[in-house]
């Protein structure tokens, strides 16, 4: 508790030392990845949208930051961020212990929940839904279904996005038990699940969502449990540099504001249809 | 900069190596034998012959290997009657589409330069063998392709090379070779600069031993010539005076 303390003020120190001009308008840009709806996508005209963008411009207005959103391809997000050809990450990236490492990231705006999608055609044993596995909670329970779903799912081809957790989870708990096919974008994946190149499919919860609403969505259902906590990390969170405290401190401030006067909730309703952000 | 790094991820690439290699070869195999009847076609003066080959290296040289090859793929997936189909069991598979598309694309390029060097084969070669007889295939066979072949051989080493290079394109559609293989390794240490430089490393390998393999593939052809250079009279040094010949009487500094 005390260490929180300490913390606490320490990360006050900064923000009381640049109050002065803590009203000076900064330009920053903040990428994204704009293949990853409805987090975020590209409209006709180019132009990034989606909770990420909308999300950003909110806490842009709130910090009193001038914000650019560029997009910039999902596996070299992170290095480019680091040698600074952007300020800020917005992409649906969730917050791990590996990021960590390399960026700082801001307070999670956005919590995850990972789901396997099968194609109907794929004829994988069926799974009691509405089951929950918290990764980081090492129970029997958890195991056990951990150990069904590896059962159900040996042999089968399964699809991944890059760079992503649910590629670090299925190589991770399923190894070499599975055929495992590393996609560059989301929307390739969902081509192949309808085509029947792969059974089924690991991604977050959001992202399926977008995708069953569609025609094509049909194909597929959601399966088994929602996967969270462990290395699926606490949430969405900013990437941001390590050493940009300033940036990551007037967001922080500005994420805390816009939780509390509901506009957070009011952005995830509009574009997730459910409220992604209360724990 | 880790320079340790970039050794300890040289074994993490192997596999990836060993795909890139499978494609390569493959595709140039698969290549070479669609490229030999065409460039045939192609320099063919029926227009039932020449013309479809033409607008096959046109359309395969015109647009960019990456469409061509997401056309097989992700098009292909797209159709419903080719997924009920025989040929799905094929277009399933990532590998075969890559091979589909590289084998078309390098087949396209590969036909041109060996059209080029069928043209360069000395006239005079080819009369003599129309003149001692010798039926189209037979001419072929033994003037024709010889000598077209060792013309278009340095050309065609480059093609290869490209090809090598070309087949980084298969990691998106999901074939984990040696640049996926890089760009997901480099998503696990956010290290680039490391990770790339020994991807680079290795296909600077294997280019190496393509254009030595190809360089001493060259001199052997070429050993007829090496004989003749010894009496002083090389037929190469007998063709450029013939290209040269006309040129004089009209060269002022002559």
């Amino acid at each position: 508790m005390r260490i929180h303390i300490i913390v606490i003020l320490l990360s006050l120190m900064p923000s009381v030392a640049w109050q002065a001009n803590a009203q000076q308008e900064r330009h920053i840009r903040i990428a994204t990845e704009g293949a990853f709806p409805p987090w975020n996508a590209v409209d006709k005209s180019g132009e990034p949208i989606g909770f990420d963008i909308d999300v950003g411009r909110a806490l842009c207005e709130r910090a009193r930051l001038s914000c650019d959103f560029v997009t910039q391809a999902w596996d070299g997000i992170i290095p480019a961020l680091t040698v600074g050809k952007f300020d800020a990450i917005m992409a649906g990236m969730s917050i791990t212990e590996k990021r960590r490492q390399v960026i700082a990231f801001s307070r999670p705006y956005a919590l995850t929940s990972n789901y396997f999608v099968v194609a109907r055609s794929s004829n994988i044993a069926s799974l009691g839904s509405d089951t929950k596995v918290d990764l980081s909670a090492k129970t029997e329970e958890n195991s056990a279904l951990l150990q069904k779903l590896k059962t159900n799912l040996q042999g089968k081809v399964i699809g991944v996005q890059g760079s992503t957790n649910a590629e670090a989870f299925v190589q991770k708990y399923f190894g070499d038990g599975v055929d495992i096919r590393v996609y560059d974008k989301q929307d390739n994946l969902n081509l192949d699940l309808v085509a029947g190149r792969i059974d089924a499919g690991l991604a977050d919860f959001s992202v399926w969502k977008s995708f069953l609403d569609t025609a094509d969505g049909a194909a597929v259902e959601l399966y088994g449990p929602r996967l969270s906590g462990g290395l699926f990390g606490p949430g969405i969170g900013i990437g941001l540099r390590k050493t940009d405290e300033e940036l990551a401190a007037r967001f922080n401030d500005a994420l805390e504001a816009i939780s509390l006067d509901g506009t957070l909730k009011k952005l995830s309703v509009q574009w997730f249809g459910t409220d992604l952000v209360a724990e | 900069m880790n320079l340790s790094l970039i050794l300890d991820v040289l074994p993490l690439l192997a596999d990836g190596m060993i795909l890139t290699a499978k494609l390569t070869t493959v595709s140039i195999i698969l290549g070479a034998f669609i490229a030999l009847p065409l460039s045939l076609m192609r320099t063919s003066s029926t227009v039932f012959l020449f013309v479809p080959v033409l607008v096959y290296t046109f359309v395969f040289r015109g647009t960019p290997l990456l469409v061509q090859l997401f056309l097989v793929y992700y098009g292909a997936g797209q159709i419903d009657w080719i997924r009920s189909s025989a040929a799905w069991v094929i277009l399933r598979e990532p590998f075969w589409c890559a091979l589909i598309a590289f084998s078309l694309n390098h087949a396209a390029y590969t036909t041109e330069i060996l059209r080029g060097g069928i043209r360069a084969v000395p006239f005079g070669d080819v009369e003599a063998a129309k003149a001692l007889g010798m039926s189209y295939a037979l001419r072929t066979r033994r003037v024709v392709l010889p000598a077209a072949i060792r013309l278009a051989l340095p050309a065609y080493a480059n093609e290869v090379v490209l090809m090598l290079k070309a087949s980084s394109l298969a990691s998106t559609i999901t074939l984990m070779e040696l640049t996926g293989s890089a760009r997901k390794i480099v998503a696990q240490t956010f290290s680039p600069y490391e990770v790339f430089i020994s991807a680079a490393l290795i296909y600077l390998g294997i280019t190496l031993v393509i254009s030595h393999v190809f360089a001493k593939f060259e001199r052997h052809l070429a050993k007829h010539q090496q004989r003749n250079s010894q009496t002083g009279n090389s037929r190469l040094a007998e063709m450029t005076a013939t290209i040269r010949r006309p040129r004089l009487p009209g060269s002022v500094s002559r």
